[in-house]
Formats: structure tokens, sequence, C-alpha cells
């Protein structure tokens, strides 16, 4: 129980969540994680879609994708799925 | 962009915000969350989104996290059926009262199979009986995976989970698994469809149908669980294919009861040779691991003739002939 | 008291009288499935439903869980609503009562009290409410069909009270009152909706950093119902237990708001004492067998008896304090319960009301009657029975049995 957790009296009534997920970082999860070979890679966005995680992401305005390595849990799905083999996994 | 219609890319979904964010702590590997991800790329507009207790509700609101961007409610695990009733009624009344904003919002419920099948099919099933405006998601992991990985109405035929072992005199459960979609088509109810997360643009557009029809809809999504079905993290996805592509788990649509086949099945219809046979899916797992020894061969031969069976029966439906000889 | 405010008498039993304060009081969603002895209250409400008289979405659910499930859904979105129940309804609904009271919906509910199988039966006792008193609802109970009507109205404003926000249940004793005509003073539609209300929202921290209205809103989305683990789950239920103490101040406001429209009182609020001030036996009870009590302490006190009556009509948050107050003075109690708590020396209020009097600086002597469980009738003579086993315990200073039957064959 961490000293930082609030009392009765601070928090709003009925469990109302006040912290985004978006802040707890899943990444240490892992044991393996992706390392995507850029000239293999055709932007297909397949792992984008797939991930369970939403922790790759397309980045619009640097037309590239982006891996958050702080959230990627090492599933390996991305990997297993990209239809041009652009993403290895490899221990941490 | 006409998301019912198909007309969107991988770029489009890329570029729709999340509403189901990273930060929850579903098992690495899951399928549901990335059938959740995609369900709510197909939202149109505001929506509010209610869930069964299981394991996407648990992973996704741990105090104080929560990885909902949408208003969400959880009540209790035979309540995703009777919430988006409530909801739905909540919403029409104080629209008409003048109350709250006169626009569109959807209702979507998610369950999985243990509030679906089980415990949660009479609320589903009432909530369906009165006509309620809501898109019902199932997201079929196939056992209580949540509690530590029970059997439910929706584990297959053979398969072992931790209250229907696979032991030395029982070889894993020995019911079928109940065909929920065909009991919501039973319902005469405006769409029912079933999708798999890899055929993704194919799931995408039939939550966006469910959403648009009016009245109750109800998607049937395959999703593969590497910790109960003792399957790799990396394979989640490509599982759900190989469901396709054996027949174990077809593609399909029913509006307004009139079935019809979607694409990735009807593929194998018009190419009988293109269909799997079951045992390459069922190697894949080890909860299916006890049925490659002699003594349970049977039960593969078995899931096999109930595959094509079931197969057979899908493609009369949606006015195909099934082949003359079965897939071997 | 003199009413402030023009009202008409009409004709109602209490099942009625529940359905039309439901349609005075601008409910939003009605979510409920029938069962007798409520089954009035749904097919009163559906009439006014069917014929335009009521602006109000009706669910016919297909379970009591699922109406509840509904209604507290409902509530989240910000709607006022209301289903009814009994029995084996309430007992279906049980989880859901404890989910709602957590969720901090103000939903209102009418209980036909009515016995819990098995045997099956479907006549009144208070088995079906006794057995959810630790749900977290505001729990009251009615004399008549009056306080029925009475007790609704003020049913929406507790529950909705910014520093309540907890469900409220009004209960009507099965048959006895849910199916009894009786005179029933009504007001009229403008002066209850002014009463009654539109409902306000408390404020909540969201996710997104903002302080809004609790409700599902895609304005301010925020998550409702999380997992709390260990490190806050009970602090969320200390929550609760101090809105049920500030419900014992702000059910007797109400009241006292209520009783300047109308100039009626049901003491204030929380209990009724009649003739209590002096009195040296007591009867302590709820529902409509005070009624009957009461009857027998008027002849009782014509012949120099000094009886007198205790009545809950709160009886969730128990008024403690107060009940202490009330009784101090007498010799003997007997506190009637139309329950029974197997295997615990007696019935719910028996315990809490003797829990009430263990500090206090003189204590009378307390005694348990069990009464009227599946429907049996208790009659006038029964009670004079019961004032003359107090006078007994009060002369020879002794009680021989703690826990008694009314009108049990042995």
């Amino acid at each position: 129980m961490s000293s930082k957790d609030k009392g009765w009296r601070e928090i709003s009534p009925a469990g109302v969540c006040w912290k985004s997920s978006g802040t707890y970082l899943t990444g240490d999860w892992k044991t393996y994680t992706p390392v995507r070979d850029t000239e293999k890679c055709t932007k297909c966005l397949l792992c984008t879609i797939y991930c369970p995680d939403g922790a790759i992401h397309w980045k619009k305005d640097k037309g590239d994708i982006e891996f958050d390595l702080s959230f990627c849990k090492g599933c390996g799905i991305c990997a297993n799925e990209c239809p041009t083999k652009a993403i290895t996994m490899k221990i941490e | 962009m006409s998301f019912a219609e198909g007309k969107f890319t991988a770029k489009d979904i890329a570029e729709k915000p999340e509403l189901f964010l990273s930060g929850h702590r579903a098992c690495a590997g899951c399928a549901a969350p990335t059938v959740l991800r995609l369900v709510m790329k197909a939202t149109r507009g505001p929506t509010i989104v209610t869930n069964a207790t299981g394991c996407m509700e648990v992973s996704s609101t741990i105090y104080p996290y929560t990885s909902w961007a949408t208003p969400w409610l959880h009540t209790a695990f035979e309540t995703a059926g009777s919430n988006a009733s409530g909801i739905e009624a909540a919403l029409k009344i104080l629209r008409k009262k003048g109350r709250i904003k006169d626009e569109q919002v959807d209702v979507i419920a998610f369950a999985g199979d243990g509030g679906t099948y089980d415990i949660g099919i009479q609320a589903l099933s009432g909530a369906v009986e009165r006509g309620h405006d809501f898109l019902y998601v199932l997201y079929d992991n196939e056992a209580y995976m949540n509690t530590g990985i029970q059997r439910s109405g929706g584990t297959p035929l053979g398969a072992s989970t931790t209250t229907s072992q696979a032991g030395s005199v029982v070889p894993g459960k020995t019911e079928r698994k109940k065909p929920i979609a065909d009991i919501m088509v039973a319902h005469e109810m405006p769409y029912v469809a079933t999708a798999a997360p890899y055929y993704w643009k194919d799931l995408i557009q039939k939550a966006r149908k469910g959403i648009e029809v009016n009245g109750p809809a109800f998607l049937h999504v395959y999703a593969p669980c590497p910790r109960g079905w003792r399957s790799d993290t990396s394979k989640s996805i490509e599982l759900s294919r190989l469901a396709v592509e054996t027949c174990i788990f077809p593609l399909w649509e029913a509006v307004n009861g009139e079935f019809q086949l979607s694409i990735p099945s009807k593929v194998i219809a018009l190419a009988p040779q293109k269909k799997k046979p079951v045992k390459g899916y069922l190697q894949t797992q080890g909860r299916f691991r006890h049925l490659f020894t002699p003594k349970n061969e049977k039960i593969l031969d078995e899931i096999q003739k109930q595959t094509d069976r079931s197969w057979n029966k899908l493609l009369k439906k949606c006015g195909m002939t099934p082949p003359a000889k079965t897939a071997a | 008291m003199k009413s402030a405010v023009k009202q008409e008498v009409h004709g109602l039993n209490g099942d009625e009288a529940v359905a039309l304060a439901v349609k005075q009081a601008d409910v939003d969603v009605v979510a409920a499935y029938p069962i007798t002895p409520q089954t009035i209250i749904v097919e009163k409400f559906s009439e006014y439903v069917a014929s335009g008289e009521v602006n109000t979405e009706y669910v016919c659910t297909e379970s009591e869980h699922s109406a509840m499930a509904a209604c507290l859904a409902a509530s989240a979105v910000g709607a006022r609503t209301f289903t009814a129940t009994a029995s084996a309804g309430m007992a279906l609904m049980h989880e859901m009562l404890f989910v709602t009271s957590g969720c901090r919906a103000p939903v209102v509910m009418a209980v036909a009290n009515r016995a819990l199988s098995a045997p099956l039966n479907i006549h009144g006792d208070h088995s079906d409410s006794m057995a959810e008193r630790d749900s977290g609802w505001i729990q009251m109970y009615a004399e008549n069909a009056q306080e029925v009507y009475d007790s609704m109205l003020q049913a929406f404003r507790i529950a909705e009270h910014l520093d309540v926000q907890l469900p409220v249940m009004v209960g009507l004793d099965g048959f006895t009152l849910s199916h009894t005509l009786e005179n029933v003073q009504v007001m009229l539609d403008d002066v209850v909706s002014r009463f009654v209300g539109t409902r306000q929202l408390p404020n909540v921290v969201t996710h997104e950093g903002k302080t809004v209205p609790y409700k599902l809103d895609p304005a301010n989305p925020m998550t409702m119902g999380p997992v709390a683990l260990q490190n806050y789950y009970f602090e969320f239920k200390r929550q609760q237990e101090e809105a049920m103490q500030n419900a014992l101040r702000i059910i007797q406001q109400i009241h006292d708001e209520y009783a300047e429209l109308t100039g009626r009182r049901y003491g204030d609020g929380l209990l009724e004492q009649y003739q209590l001030d002096d009195a040296e036996i007591a009867i302590v009870c709820a529902g409509s067998t005070a009624g009957t009590v009461k009857t027998v302490i008027d002849d009782l006190r014509a012949g120099g008896i000094k009886a007198g009556l205790l009545r809950i009509r709160t009886f969730r948050p128990f008024p403690a304090i107060q009940i202490a107050k009330s009784l101090e003075k007498a010799k003997a109690v007997a506190v009637m319960d139309k329950s029974i708590s197997f295997g615990g020396n007696g019935g719910a209020l028996f315990h809490e009301t003797r829990h009430a009097l263990y500090d206090a600086h003189t204590r009378p002597y307390m005694v348990n009657y069990v009464y009227g469980l599946g429907g049996r009738d208790v009659s006038p003579s029964q009670i004079r029975g019961i004032y003359e086993d107090l006078r007994k315990i009060m002369q020879t200073k002794h009680v021989d049995e703690l826990v008694k039957y009314v009108g049990l064959r042995e």
C-alpha cells in the first residue's frame, strides 16, 4: 500500500477513475523487444492495427511508424504478422 | 470513407484517435484488446460503452486508472445486456425531454463468453427481445479466462480447461460449443455477424454496420488467448485466421435473418481445397495437446466431423451448395 | 397542522399510491418486473404509459436482477429512475442492490414487503427488506397508504440530496397495505413537481482531470464501476457510511419541509412516538401493525395503563441515538419483528434496538416478539397480550423468555 494513496475524504465518490492508463507504463513487462528493419518495412500499417496495446503509432507528420516501447509488452504479434518480416523480436 | 461499405484504408484507421488506450493490463499477446481497439475505431460519434465483468473490464479499469476515452460503465457479470438497456432508455427519454443534447449517442456493450453464453445470456436475450438500439460485442476467448481458465458454454469440444480438465478418464470438455450467434439469429434481430481480428477490415466494417443498424446488433468476435489456450503470444492474430481457414469459426453476417458469407469464408466455399484440416489449428494450442494421443484420436475425428457438418449447414443457409466431398 | 396547499382525496391502495407518486415525480426511466403483491404498481404505471399520462421510458425487463441493473445504468446517464419489487424479486436483485449503492445511484424502489421462500408465500412480512439491511440502501417502512404516497415523494428528494446520493427503498406491507383501499390525500401535479424538483448531480474528478457532474456523458467521459483493489475499496465503503449518517439529518429535513407543505407529520421523520412520553410499557415495531397497536394503546390508556408505541419509520440509517432517548424512561419494552434472523436470538429490529440501548443510563427490560411471518395476522387481543406480558415483566422484574412468537401454533 503506497503512502501516496488518497484518503476517503479526498477521492470522488463512487470510484470514478481519475488517472488515464496512458500514465501506467506496461513496457517493463517485456522480455523481447521489437526491432524494425526500415529497409524491409513497406508501412502497410498492419502492425499498428494488430498491436493489442496500441504501442505502435503511425506518425502522420513524420510519415513513419513509431514504436512506443514504454507500452510494448513484447508479445511478438507485430513480428508474426508483418508481411515482409521487417520486425524481429530481440531479447531485451 | 464509408466504414459500413468497407471503403477505408489501414491509414484511415491508424489516423483515427484511440478510444481504448494503452496502459491496460491485459496479458501480452491477448487478442481481445485488439478486438476492442478495432471496434472502437468503428464508432461514428458520441458513444457510451458498458462492459460485463471479465478480462477486458478488469484489465482496463483498475482504480484509479482507466483505459477508456469514452463514458464507460461496469456493474456486474450478468449485466452487459441490462446495462445497455438502461443506458439506451435513459438517453431516449432525456433527449425527448430536452435534458440532454439532441444528438445520436451510440451504445456498445462488450462482454466475454462468460458474460454472454452463460451468466449473461438472459439479459442479452431480454435486451434484444425488447429491441433496444445497441451493439453487443462478444469477445470470445472460449473460457472464463479472467477467473482462471474455467470452462464456459463457449469452450469447444475437447478443450482442456481448469474445470474440464484433460485427465486419464475424462479427455477435456465433452460438450460442444454453444452456437451463440445462431441463437441470436433466432431472435429475429436486425444484424448478427461473426468476425476475427486478423480480418481487421471485415471486423471494423461489421462493427460499424452493427452501430448503424436501428435496433439491436450482435457481433461475435474470436479472441484467442495465449494464456488459456497455451499458445504462443505472437500467434494470437494468426490463430484467428486459422480458425476461419479451418471453418472452425466461419465469417458471416445475417441481415434480418438473411445469411451471407463474408469474403474470407466465401473464398473457401468457392474453392473447397483451400479449407484447412482442423488438426493444424488444434496442434498450435496446448489446451488440445491431449487429443494427439492414440486414445483420443477419435475426438479429433469428431471435431473435424462437427466442423464439416456446421460448415455445410452454414453454406446451405447462405444459399450455397456444400461440396460433394468434405475436405480432408 | 394545516396544509399549505390544496389536496384532493383519492381512494387508493398502497400500490396505486406508489404508482401515482411515481407519475407525479416525473420519473425518467422505470425498469421493473412483476411480482405479487407489487403487480398493481407496474400495471397501474403501465396504464399511465399507455394513455400518455407520463413521459417515461418504461422497460419491462426479463427479471428483477436486470431491472435493477437497468435502473442503475439509466441513473448513471443522469435519469431519475424507479423500480418496485418484493420477496424473491428483491432476493434476486441482491447482488445489484450493493452495486447500486456502491455506485451511489439515487434509485428509488417500492417494496411490497413479502415473505421469502421456501415454502412459497405471497403474503406480507418484512423478511425481504430485512435481508437487505446491509446493502447500503436507505430503508423506510410505511404505516398506511397515505404514508406510502408521502414517503415515495420524499424518497426522491432524500436519495438525490447531494449529501446523501444513496438509493432508497420504501416498504409497504404486502396485501395489508399494497391491496387495501384507503383515503389518500394527494397533492396537485405542479405542487409535487416543485417539491420533487429536478435531479441534481454531484461533481467528480475524471481521468481527463476535469471536475464535472457525475454522469455518463460523451462530452465529459468518465469510467464508472471500476475494480478497486485492497488499497482503495475500503475508502469507498467509508464514504457510503458517511452518506448514511448524513441521511439521518436529511431525512428529517425533507420530512419537515413536506410536513410544512401538507400538514402531515410522521414523528420527526425517523421515528414516530405514540403516547410514549410517560409510557412504562412500550412496543417497538415497523409498518402497518403500528396502526393496530395504536388502537390497543387507546383502549389501555382509557383503563389507566401507561402504554406507548415507538414506530420505526426509518430503519436504515438506524436512528440509534433517538431510539435510546425515546425508550430510556420505559420500564419494559417489546420489540415486534415481522421477520426472523435464524439462529440469531430474535429478529433484526430487536437486535438493533437492544444495541441502541446498551449504553443508556437506564435500560428497560427488552424482549422480542416474532410475529406475522408469511402474512399471519396479528389481532388487537394478541397485542394486548404483549402489553400484559410487559406489565408482568415490569412488576416481577423478571424475563422468562427473551424471544417469543405471537400467534404460532405449538
